[in-house]
């Protein structure tokens, strides 16, 4: 082999979590070390824990990708994409990639990973037999699902159950086949096994438990499996998951040792001096290890072995925290060991495993509290006296009582102390900060409330705590918008008693309504309890308890006709003022509550919902109509936006605004949703405000017609009623979430359309006129106390 | 049953709601709970806020405008939010019909 002139520091060969941990902690350590990255797929290194959740259509392709391009190119590592490296000479210290190109090295390390575990079965080779691995696979499992009658996934180990879960998210019925006697074997023992179970049939996923698969039966189309003892069931897709097989070909080239995968000493060496191990295709102590946690480890003592400093790698006790079926698992160390002590409930199941007088083993299943004290107890193999009490304690411990030494973020492999040394030594105040700068976090994120209750304890109790959307139960968004999801609940009372949301003081009750109706596409059951008092009686309450009426004007067009009846209302029942409002519309204040159904009625114009949480008004300027500097027809697509977006209900008041150019009459540029006709085309502006806080838009992007302008608007309305928080206005939602991602989410033509696909769905079941009610109350006082009478209307 | 006066039916009032009624010259929230029905001065000790209007909760009731919160079996004021509490009163369920018992000014227990 010839090689390049310039030999690199240090060759990486991977392009997986451990190749990246790998270059991390290596630079971290020693910035100046040129790296060069291969990574065998045509991509960066991304999360590929997060391809369960891709799967399920719950996050972005895009945001699997561990860093961000820059990332790289910052730190001078060279990433060379889809190429494999095909030959090693760790003596000559050149490695061949498969374009013919040489590359010499100092050192080398080996994270090549492993490939999926295909058992020989006959009928492996048919259409629509996958592996869950890679995104390919998920594209592929997907696009597979989408015709199938029933998916059938061998293997009920974790991955597995993912894949069911995933395919049963899309509405494919699956069944789960596994060789042993219950799920999950290597993490959960059987009687925690048997409590995903109503969580798998809910989902309408069925077990075949102890079934060996013989065949797939299909003539190049998958027909079905047939099993030991000739039983049969019919599926016309298959993804198999019954484990991994380590990549140690190159290793095998080199002349490593090799034995299940490629052999390093406590220093992650092999037995070449020059080239290093790490990940899944690495073995330590005979052990492989096929989970993040240990991998993080390994990439540590790995830098420190290249950095000369000191440093040796013990093995991990293997840990994982999950969700498996929608319900939280947490399994370390070995389910198995010589004692146990349990509790158990109907829906719980916590256990400690000791061996020998020390803690070895942990099973959490439905109820993880105090999880990171078990783990590290374990990890720690701590001598326990009083099993039963250190089960008791962890379910009361808080992040204060944890030691230093406990993971908190098992993804990244993140300890409290480390956390609490950097919210000190950086001074961080946010628990985005922490998460940013620690990346504890930043994995799965279901160690996010630990990390803010770090932060609060560190900061005396004076940080934020994180967005609980039910502060009495503790539950946020995300975690309610699950159980909705899961569990198919389309009420607030069916939130309640599914998870005692809304309950106790009832205060969140207008968040829960909000989010089962977006959840639900506004296919939702209505319950008036549930909504503040101005969403019972369609009417904003005033200082005195009375309300006021703002009927719709759509982009502050009215006519004498309008006007007219206005005027006669505003007669007829003395109310006491009329105003034009800061939204170009007209507010009768000061009615009564008795008096609303009857002054809509004389109305006979919608409701402006001036007085809800939903799309309010549209702003517009004269535009091409009559300015002689109009550039765009502000105000068509201002009436045309605002009937395309009234009565849809939103996490916080969204108003609008067009412009017929950039001097920006209509304020535009500080709306939650501004255009501004530009010469050629429209500017789309989205998080303005300028309200108590004063922000100018972010550009969501520049088109040429208006309809595409149109569609943008729509699209951004829809992300921000499925991803902000209740009460988040988009001037904070947009400061969150960052403008890139917005634009990532809105911009990219598959995710656009789908949102404007669910977008129409909420639309169309969305009531445009609440002031109907007026004549057909959903109670017969919804419009009056006990001792008054709703109004009649003269008409 | 002396004491009592007749402020509606049942079914006037919706589940989980409240609504308003004057009863011996004082403004009442009566509100309905799974449990059954309570009452409560009508009006917010902080400005006047009609309570029959607030969000019920199992155990409290939160004032619509600035939303201080009571405790309906109690009336005392609920989280750091409240200053002062409100009166309860006692609430007779019979043939469907709802009375309500309002002491005489000044007879309360302080
Ligand atoms: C009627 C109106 C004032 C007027 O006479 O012009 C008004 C009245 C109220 N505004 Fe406003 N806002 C009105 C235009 C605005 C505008 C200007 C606009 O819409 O272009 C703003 C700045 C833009 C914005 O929304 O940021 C505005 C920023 C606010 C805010 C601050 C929001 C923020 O996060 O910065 C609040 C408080 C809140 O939402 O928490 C608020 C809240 C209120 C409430 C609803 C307070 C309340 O909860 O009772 C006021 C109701 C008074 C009442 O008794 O009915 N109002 N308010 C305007 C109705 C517009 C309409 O036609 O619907
Ligand atoms: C769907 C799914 C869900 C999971 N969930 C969890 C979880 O919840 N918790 C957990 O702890 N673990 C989980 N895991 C396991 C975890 O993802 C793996 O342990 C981890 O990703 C292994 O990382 P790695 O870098 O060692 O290997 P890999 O991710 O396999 O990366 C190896 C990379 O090297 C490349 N490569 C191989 N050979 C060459 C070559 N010759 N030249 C160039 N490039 C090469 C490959 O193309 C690949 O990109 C999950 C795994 C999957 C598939
Ligand atoms: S935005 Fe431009 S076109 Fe519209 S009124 Fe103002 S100056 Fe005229
Ligand atoms: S009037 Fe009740 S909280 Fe202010």
């Amino acid at each position: 082999m010839s090689a390049s002139p310039e030999p690199v520091d240090l060759l990486v060969v991977g392009g997986g979590i451990a190749a990246q941990a790998v270059c991390e902690a290596v630079l971290e350590r020693q910035a100046r070390t040129r790296v060069m990255l291969v990574c065998g797929e045509p991509r960066l290194p991304y999360d590929r824990v997060k391809l369960s959740s891709l799967l399920a259509g719950e996050v972005d392709p895009l945001a699997l990708q561990l860093r961000p391009d820059d990332w790289y190119a910052d730190r001078g590592v060279e990433a060379v994409l889809g190429r494999r490296a095909v030959a090693l000479d760790p003596d000559a210290g050149i490695c061949e990639l498969d374009d013919g190109r040489s590359i010499s090295f100092d050192r080398c390390v080996l994270a090549t990973g492993s490939d999926p575990l295909m058992p020989p079965l006959p009928g492996l080779d048919c259409a629509a037999v996958h592996p869950f691995r890679g995104p390919e696979d998920c594209e592929a499992i997907l696009a597979a699902a989408a015709g199938a009658r029933r998916a059938a996934v061998i293997g009920g180990g974790l991955l597995g159950l993912e894949a069911a879960y995933g395919l049963a998210t899309h509405g494919c019925p699956v069944s789960v086949v596994h060789l042993m006697g219950h799920l999950m074997e290597r993490q959960l023992d059987e009687a925690a096994a048997a409590l995903l179970v109503p969580a798998m049939e809910r989902l309408g996923v069925e077990i075949l438990l102890e079934r060996r698969t013989e065949e797939i039966v299909g003539d190049g189309r998958v027909e079905g499996l047939r099993f030991a003892g000739d039983e049969r069931l019919d599926c016309d897709l298959v993804v198999v998951s019954v484990g991994i097989s380590p990549r140690t070909d190159l290793a095998a080239i080199a002349g490593l040792e090799v034995e299940r995968g490629i052999v390093v000493d406590d220093r992650m060496t092999t037995s070449h001096p020059r080239v290093l191990a790490v990940g899944e295709c690495a073995q330590h102590r005979g052990v492989v290890y096929g989970i993040v946690a240990p991998i993080l480890d390994q990439a540590e003592v790995l830098a420190a072995a290249l950095a000369e400093d000191d440093g040796s790698y013990d093995g991990s006790v293997p840990s994982a925290k999950l969700k498996v079926m929608g319900v939280d698992v947490v399994s370390a160390g070995d389910p198995e060991g010589d004692r146990a002590v349990v509790a158990q409930e109907d829906e719980s199941y916590r256990k400690l495993i000791l061996t020998q007088g020390r803690a070895t083993g942990a099973v959490l299943v439905g109820d993880t509290r105090g999880a990171e004290l078990l783990v590290d107890a374990v990890r720690t193999r701590r001598a326990v006296d009083d099993p039963l009490a250190l089960l008791q304690e962890a379910s009361r411990a808080s992040a204060g009582d944890l030691p230093d030494t406990a993971q908190v973020c098992n993804c990244n492999g993140v300890c409290k102390g480390a956390i609490l040394e950097e919210i000190r030594s950086s001074g961080l105040g946010s628990t985005a900060e922490v998460v940013a700068a620690t990346r504890a976090g930043s994995g799965c994120g279901s160690c996010k409330p630990v990390v803010a209750e770090l932060l609060a304890l560190e900061r005396g109790g004076a940080a934020e705590e994180p967005a609980y959307l039910c502060p009495c139960r503790k539950q946020t968004r995300e975690q309610l918008a699950a159980v909705c999801r899961e569990r198919e609940i389309d009420s607030v009372s069916g939130l309640a008693s599914a998870c005692g949301a809304g309950r106790d003081c009832g205060a969140c009750k207008p968040g829960l309504a909000y989010l089962v109706s977006e959840v639900n596409g506004n296919r939702h059951r209505e319950e008036r309890h549930a909504r503040f008092i101005n969403d019972r009686v369609h009417a904003n309450i005033q200082r005195d308890g009375t309300f006021s009426v703002v009927p719709r004007i759509r982009g502050g067009v009215t006519s004498p006709d309008e006007l007219r009846r206005i005027a006669d209302v505003a007669d007829r029942y003395q109310v006491p003022m009329v105003k034009v409002t800061g939204g170009q519309r007209i507010d009768l204040l000061g009615v009564r509550k008795e008096q609303l159904p009857a002054i809509w009625d004389e109305l006979g114009m919608p409701s402006g919902h001036a007085y809800a949480k939903a799309v309010r008004t549209v702003k517009t300027c004269v535009g091409t109509d009559f300015c002689r500097f109009g550039l765009g027809d502000a105000i068509g697509l201002g009436i045309e936006l605002e009937r395309r977006m009234e009565g849809l209900y939103t996490p916080h008041k969204v108003k609008s605004a067009v412009a017929g150019c950039p001097r920006n009459c209509s304020e535009a540029y500080v709306k939650d949703i501004g255009l501004v006709a530009v010469e050629g085309g429209w500017e789309i502006y989205v998080g303005g405000a300028a309200g108590s806080t004063v922000r100018k838009g972010d550009l969501l992007d520049r088109v040429d017609r208006q309809d595409d302008a149109l569609r943008l608007s729509l699209a951004f309305l829809q992300h921000y009623r499925e991803h902000a928080d209740y009460l988040e206005r988009t001037y904070a939602f947009v400061e969150r979430a960052g403008i890139d991602s917005v634009r990532q989410a809105v911009l990219d033509p598959e995710r656009q359309a789908l949102l404007l696909e669910r977008y129409a769905i909420a639309k169309a079941a969305a009531d445009p006129d609440p002031w109907r009610e007026g004549g057909d109350p959903v109670h017969p006082r919804q419009f009056a106390d006990l001792d008054s009478e709703p109004a009649e209307s003269p008409s | 049953m002396s004491g009592f006066e007749r402020v509606g039916r049942v079914e006037d009032i919706p589940s989980l709601e409240g609504r308003a009624v004057t009863v011996a010259g004082r403004r009442i929230a009566v509100i309905r709970l799974a449990s059954g029905f309570v009452a409560i001065d009508g009006a917010c000790p902080h400005r006047g806020g009609p309570l029959a209007d607030g969000i019920v909760g199992d155990s409290c009731v939160t004032c619509p405008l600035h939303g201080w919160r009571f405790d309906l079996r109690t009336g005392a004021p609920v989280g750091g939010g409240a200053a002062s509490g409100v009166r309860t009163y006692e609430v007779l369920e019979r043939d469907g019909e709802l009375y309500v018992s309002v002491p005489a000014e000044g007879i309360e227990a302080a």
